[in-house]
């Protein structure tokens, strides 16, 4: 317990000192002129605030990201009737858990490097926003601490509140994931007042604090964020059990890592489904709020960013779709669904195609000749949004689909209606995606306001197939034929790789994805009220934006490793202590009998 | 094992299909960019293919595993190991030599507009701007009619009278006109965004806009702003298209 003492109270020491020095640090003139900005040696202001900001927003979505599945997972066995699932899905649960254990001072770390950055390296800046949220400030280390808090209860007190007690683990569980979701939203009012804000006077004073907090892109990434967070917290926690995985020495581990695995793909790739309707959203909302915002984000200098979130996009719904193939191999009965798995593929890679296409193409002046402009006379036709929502609806269904043939793959359904329920599923799936296509196709035909509104249709269309579609599924697999067991832990190693590319990628996505949010402000720290006049006010190019990404995510990476090994190192210690405290009650119960000769 | 059953031998067919489709199936023949995309696409797509199952992946092992390691095949690995880092070579050669045609452009299609611009005098405010010849429903063929005429005094010599950016002088541009009848053009944009364009054309571009190659003149210097508007109500009549309205406006 003092050692949870010692790192709480080290924790808040850190938050409380960085926003004490912050307000006094900004608010002080040095000399008879306000310093704007101080210059960082060697790299530069701008690329350290990248890197402190992005590995701090990536910690930070993992530990908020694991607490919402980790209480999930705790919940499905509590209800579990069977003691053997109930006991797996516990353990399971806190196995998460202790990876936000160690990954939460990491987060706390970071936000205090990125704090004491942006206080010395962009004082007038951190002033003003400062001044305007002040409130929202004072507020959020208290949140914080009641996260923390409640986290070391919810850990330290796994075992002693079992059984009667497990209701208020629960409890605190949710109360975790209420305090985190508080924190993200604080965040995110900031993060998105400098895109959109509201709730100041032409000149920038404030008038209305809840106008500054709830402005037009607030709710937007509150909800972005919040889902992304699981995918990436369920990427991570799936990479983080495929690397136990590969270096388990036992069958036991590796059947339970195995399984570990599974369950992380899982929660991020159903968190996933949903994620890219989140995300146009929030790209509409942004259009909405302002339209040269949107347009330097679709069709300006960030465009083609887009292309690479649906290569990147791709990758992950490809390889998750295969992590979920190669598992069927441990199914028994599940090479019943090889070659509609083979279709699926094709439709995943010809949807890739599809998303992939950008409209206006990177041609020589030859190749331009030829097609006769920048846009191609067929392919064009793939660059637009109609064709965009339309793959990546159809790939989300075939995704559904591989996890319908995982989920049945040693099942043999009872009931009478069987048949006829695969067939209503069929008939569910195919409506959903000839409204899909119809819809894509239409959108060709129509005005853009219209085409935009479309989207909706395809979504809800989608939605509603795969609840309804799993609903059937549900009742037609109630008390179901067994074919034989899953012979969990018999997965080859690719496999395992397979969830370290989907790690890897979301990761990546994420940082690329973060910098399009942040530079479509553009020469501005608050959209449209305060300019950036430092001497990096301009848009790194696309390349160096790259760059960056690819460090911060190898620098996230090394750390999370670095994080696992001394986790995996704290297990060795007890595993030692263990067997230490058993020797010694072996010697001493030997000692007492009177049989023990040294 | 039949050599059609070889999971190799698929990969290198499917291969071999998709090389085709994208080098001369799809007419006009797309850029080395894109031809380069769609082949990584489809190569990971192939290796997801092979090695989805265990009887795959060794059916696609087994002739690399056999070539890499069989005495049979001696002569054969020989050769592989000749030809692999000769074709290297060349490919490297290929990449480096020195080039006379300008390298390919990454262009900004639709550069972000101001929220307000500069119009002779005045200022205009572009954010949430619609046509105000739009309204005009008693006049609105004239309108039309008066911008066809403008267009064609003005804008056909590049942009052509099939509105298709293929005008007369459309050849001796780069980057070519815009093609208006292009489902990616007018059709995804405000009014608004058309009037700053012909207003300002290329000279006039904001920074953040640029570079962004454009032999566009700045119209405001010869039209009027309703002659633009006019020219603007044009364009849509005639390619059918319906211009973007502001979210509000719903």
């Amino acid at each position: 317990m003092r050692k949870i003492n010692r790192k709480v109270f080290f924790i808040f020491s850190l938050l409380f000192f960085v926003i004490l020095l912050g307000s006094a640090f900004a608010q002080q003139p040095a000399g008879d002129q306000p310093m704007e900005y101080r210059a960082f040696p060697y790299i530069g202001s701008r690329q350290i605030m990248w890197i402190a900001a992005q590995l701090h927003l990536m910690f930070a979505a993992f530990i908020l990201g694991v607490p919402i599945f980790a209480v999930i997972v705790e919940f499905i066995g509590f209800y579990a009737r069977d003691p053997m699932q109930r006991l797996r899905y516990d353990k399971l649960a806190k196995e998460f858990t202790k990876l936000l254990l160690i990954a939460f001072s990491a987060t706390a770390i970071w936000g205090a490097i990125l704090t004491f950055l942006f206080i010395t390296l962009y004082p007038k800046f951190f002033n003003y926003l400062s001044n305007i949220f002040s409130p929202t400030l004072w507020i959020y280390p208290f949140l914080f601490f009641g996260e923390t808090f409640t986290l070391y209860l919810y850990w330290y007190g796994w075992e002693w509140l079992q059984g009667e007690k497990k209701k208020f683990h629960l409890a605190l569980g949710v109360l975790l994931n209420l305090f985190g979701i508080a924190v993200l939203f604080i965040t995110d009012a900031w993060t998105t007042f400098m895109m959109s804000p509201s709730g100041i006077d032409e000149k920038g004073n404030l008038v209305s604090l809840w106008k500054a907090i709830n402005n037009p892109l607030w709710m937007p990434l509150n909800i972005h964020r919040l889902i992304a967070n699981i995918v990436f917290g369920g990427s991570i926690a799936a990479a983080y059990a495929a690397f136990r995985f590969l270096s388990s020495k036992t069958e036991e581990e590796r059947a339970h890592y195995d399984w570990m695995g599974y369950i992380g793909n899982f929660i991020a790739i159903q968190a996933f489904i949903v994620l890219p309707f989140a995300g146009y959203w929030f790209g509409r909302e942004i259009y909405a709020f302002d339209q040269q915002l949107g347009i330097t984000m679709m069709g300006g200098f960030l465009s083609w960013l887009w292309i690479i979130q649906a290569i990147l996009i791709g990758i992950i719904f490809l390889a998750s779709n295969y992590y979920l193939w190669i598992g069927m191999e441990r199914i028994p009965g599940a090479e019943r669904y090889r070659l509609y798995t083979r279709l699926i593929l094709l439709v995943l890679v010809v949807g890739t195609l599809v998303w992939a296409t950008p409209h206006s193409l990177v041609a020589s002046l030859e190749e331009a000749r030829k097609m006769g402009g920048a846009h191609h006379p067929l392919l064009g036709v793939l660059g637009v949004m109609s064709a965009k929502n339309t793959a990546v609806n159809i790939m989300i269904l075939s995704t559904f689909l591989s996890f319908l043939f995982y989920r049945r793959g040693n099942k043999i359904s009872r009931v009478s209606w069987a048949k006829t329920g695969v067939v209503i599923q069929g008939l569910i799936l195919f409506l959903a995606a000839f409204i899909v296509v119809f819809y894509g196709v239409r959108g060709y035909f129509v005005e853009a306001i219209v085409r935009i509104g479309y989207s909706v249709y395809q979504v809800l269309a989608v939605l509603s197939a795969i609840i309804l579609t799993m609903i059937l599924d549900i009742f037609m697999l109630r008390n179901a034929e067994e074919i034989g067991p899953i012979r969990w832990g018999k997965m080859p190693p690719r496999s395992q790789y397979a969830l370290f590319l989907v790690a890897i990628t979301f990761t990546w996505l994420m940082g690329l994805m973060g910098y399009a949010r942040s530079a479509i402000r553009q020469h501005w720290h608050v959209y449209g009220v305060m300019r950036d006049t430092s001497p990096e006010a301009f848009s790194p190019t696309l390349g160096f934006a790259a760059d960056m990404v690819s460090i911060c995510v190898l620098l996230f990476f090394a750390l999370v490793f670095f994080i696992f090994w001394i986790g995996h190192l704290g297990e060795k210690t007890k595993i030692l202590e263990e067997r230490v405290e058993e020797e010694v009650e072996g010697i001493t119960t030997a000692k007492l009998k009177g049989g023990y000769t040294a | 094992m039949s050599i059609l059953r070889s999971s190799f031998v698929h990969a290198i067919l499917l291969l071999v299909i998709a090389i085709l489709i994208f080098k001369y199936g799809i007419h006009p023949p797309i850029p080395q960019s894109l031809f380069l995309l769609y082949l990584i696409i489809t190569l990971f797509g192939i290796f997801l293919f092979v090695s989805s199952s265990e009887e795959t992946w060794k059916s696609f092992l087994s002739p690399i595993h056999a070539t890499l390691y069989d005495p049979r095949f001696r002569g054969v690995r020989a050769v592989i190991f000749i030809v692999l880092p000769v074709l290297a070579t060349y490919l490297v050669y290929l990449r480096v030599q020195p080039k006379i045609e300008p390298p390919a452009e990454l262009r900004t299609i639709h550069p972000a507009p101001p929220d307000t611009i500069s119009f002779r005098n005045g200022t205009i405010k572009l954010q949430g701007l619609g046509n105000p010849l739009r309204g005009d429903k008693e006049h609105f063929q004239e309108h039309v009619n008066r911008g066809k005429v403008i267009y064609f005094k003005n804008c056909f010599y590049c942009h052509g009278d099939g509105l298709n950016g293929e005008g007369h002088f459309a050849e001796g541009l780069n980057p070519k006109p815009a093609n208006f009848t292009d489902v990616g053009t007018i059709a995804q944009l405000q009014e608004s965004y058309l009037f700053w364009r012909i207003a300002k054309g290329g000279p006039n571009l904001p920074t953040e806009a640029t570079p962004w190659n454009s032999a566009m003149p700045a119209w405001e210097n010869y039209l009027t702003a309703d002659e633009i508007w006019s020219v603007i109500l044009y364009l849509y009549e005639a390619t059918g298209y319906q211009p973007r309205k502001w979210e509000q406006d719903q």
